[in-house]
């Protein structure tokens, strides 16, 4: 009875080992964990409060007083980054669950039972068809501008990708001899779905989610800019870079630093996800 | 050969019907009244009322879908609410730099990828492909308004080779317009440069280390004939594909980099329809595109079939 239960060992409890061994997965795990500290602990390491006025001191460059200067309210710049962070790290944390929540689903059902197969496959098709920007604006204008909103929107558009890279595994777990056993052996199948094809499904997840998590740092900022998104008043890298360009001339640096996390952000976990993809899915490694 | 083109060809018309319903669905999950939310707090109930009248939202849900269907099969995608002109037309009038920004970004895209994918592949390993890949991620990491933004800061504000928006006023020159649009080709094509050298890198990687390549080299060929004339032609097909699926997903960053340099696109039209709840142009705009989208699959799909005869559909 273990031997039909137990699902084939993974890697797991040495995967810290196995990135530590790869140079690039192991600085973007190391960024990726040292941004989410910065925000996390914010109020402990910032040296200003986030909205805290100082008019006399408003588009100063970066110096000592403010390491990233200060913007057109003379708010500290290296403040209202590392609160930023807490916001678009949420938002980008809630879209790859909320995505992953859809597409699991999808893709369980689509790679599980024959005849939902088609119909679901030709939906998620047909969700691809629309560029991920695009369709997130659409949802957002339709739904109405919210953080909330945007996490719905983008977890819808990125849902699909999950349940193609779910379904794709399913297909192959489905038809594996201990799959079969536990069929013959009367187990149900809610069970089967979520002991046995669930849990090998994770490592192929986990690389996708890595990428979706950046995807969606930078869609969101994306619509945040365009005003479409998160409202002006939170602080987010996107919206900050988006009230900055109207001080592109005086005070660039604005919306240098919200970039340049936005960018620290996303190519750590890009690094991470490629080190995991080569780890957990040895299949994957040629793809691009 | 016939039946996998017919099999295809159904496939499409079937992806291109949900694409439809999606669209369709969209507007449908608005909380509340899409005529009231259209027309803003300031409505009447009378000018909500007509609104939903011309916008035939009285009817059942199912007539409505099959009046919205009917209407696209013959080329009408609905009435602009505030612009007040047919939706093809609004989006016709804004074609242009949208679709020359597209081909330049593409243009530079390829310029900058396929040499350095195919390089990349030739000497892979070495310090040139692990700073090529490096760079490729890096630009995949950088959002491209904030990109735009700091070749603004550069080149227009700072050196003032280029204004720092618009699309040259009414009565512009061809050359003047093109002249505006350089720094959002340039910002468009160098991030979307980072997929296409990937998938080149990978494709020349994959052939590389075929029999007809090293035949080819054991006959004594140069290598610069191996590489081009063998490897990279062959190498093409799974190229060509992402630069065909490129150039649709280029319409998405184009709503970005247009509203960036302030250019009168389709993508910046879409933006002012959402700020101004213009449902019908978001509409067709997202048929456009993710008709594009669906299309050019469907074309790369054929070509496969046309060059390589194991190909089943």
């Amino acid at each position: 009875m273990a031997a039909v239960t137990t699902a084939p060992a993974r890697a797991e409890p040495n995967l810290l080992i196995r990135i530590a061994s790869r140079p690039t997965a192991l600085a973007g795990l190391i960024v990726v964990t040292v941004i989410i500290l910065l925000s996390v602990l914010a109020p402990l390491i910032a040296p200003y409060a986030p909205s805290q006025l100082a008019v006399r001191d408003r588009l100063q460059g970066p110096g000592m007083a403010h390491l990233m200067g200060t913007d057109e309210l003379g708010r500290d710049v290296f403040t209202r980054v590392l609160y930023s962070g807490r916001t678009s790290l949420t938002v980008g944390f809630a879209v790859v669950v909320f995505a992953s929540a859809i597409g699991v689903t999808l893709g369980l059902v689509a790679g599980f039972f024959r005849r939902f197969d088609a119909p679901v496959s030709r939906l998620i098709d047909a969700m691809m068809a629309f560029p991920d920007i695009l369709l997130a604006i659409a949802l957002v204008a339709a739904l109405g501008p919210s953080a909330a909103n945007v996490v719905i929107a983008l977890g819808i558009v990125y849902a699909p990708r999950l349940a193609r890279v779910v379904r794709a595994s399913t297909l192959v777990i489905r038809e594996l001899p201990y799959v079969e056993a536990a069929r013959a052996l009367g187990v149900p199948t809610p069970v089967i779905l979520v002991r046995h094809v669930l849990r090998n499904v994770v490592s192929p997840l986990l690389v996708q989610a890595t990428f979706i998590f950046a995807n969606a740092i930078l869609a969101e900022a994306g619509l945040s800019f365009l005003g479409v998104g998160i409202s002006p008043d939170i602080p987010t890298w996107g919206t900050m870079i988006s009230v900055g360009r109207q001080f592109l001339d005086q005070a660039p640096w604005i919306m240098w630093f919200p970039g340049g996390a936005i960018i620290l952000t996303v190519l750590s976990l890009q690094l991470l996800g490629d080190g995991l993809r080569d780890f957990l899915d040895p299949r994957l490694a040629k793809d691009v | 050969m016939l039946r996998s083109a017919l099999n295809r060809l159904i496939g499409m018309a079937i992806v291109m019907f949900l694409v439809v319903t999606i669209v369709f669905v969209i507007v449908r999950v608005t909380p509340g009244d899409p005529a009231a939310v259209m027309l803003g707090p300031d409505a009447t109930a009378e000018d909500i009322a007509s609104l939903r009248e011309r916008l035939g939202l009285n009817a059942p849900i199912p007539v409505q879908f099959l009046t919205y269907f009917g209407g696209i099969l013959r080329g009408d995608f609905g009435q602009s609410i505030f612009l007040n002109i047919p939706v093809t037309h609004a989006l016709w009038l804004r074609a242009e730099p949208t679709f020359f920004l597209t081909v330049f970004a593409l243009a530079i895209a390829a310029a900058v990828a396929l040499p350095v994918g195919v390089l990349s592949a030739y000497w892979r390993g070495s310090a040139f492909d692990q700073a090529a890949t490096m760079l490729a991620m890096f630009a995949a990491s950088i959002p491209s308004f904030w990109l735009g933004l700091i070749f603004m800061q550069i080149f227009a504000v700072q050196l003032g080779w280029f204004d720092t928006s618009g699309y040259g006023g009414p009565g512009a020159s061809f050359a003047e317009r093109m002249h505006h649009l350089v720094l959002p080709a340039v910002t468009l094509g160098l991030i979307s440069s980072a997929l296409i050298t990937r998938f080149t890198r990978a494709a020349m990687l994959d052939v590389l280390n075929d029999d007809y390549v090293r035949t080819a080299r054991s006959k004594g060929m140069s290598e610069w004939r191996v590489v081009v004339r063998h490897a990279f032609k062959n190498a093409l097909i799974p190229i060509l594909t992402v630069i065909g699926l490129t150039a649709a997903l280029l319409i998405s960053g184009a709503i970005v980099t247009e509203t960036v340099f302030g250019l009168p696109g389709v993508g910046s039209l879409i933006v002012s329809a959402v700020l101004r709840r213009d449902y019908p142009v978001i509409q067709g705009a997202l048929l456009v595109v993710a008709g594009l989208y669906v299309l050019v699959n469907f074309v790369i799909d054929m070509l496969y079939l046309l060059v390589d005869p194991r190909v089943r559909y």
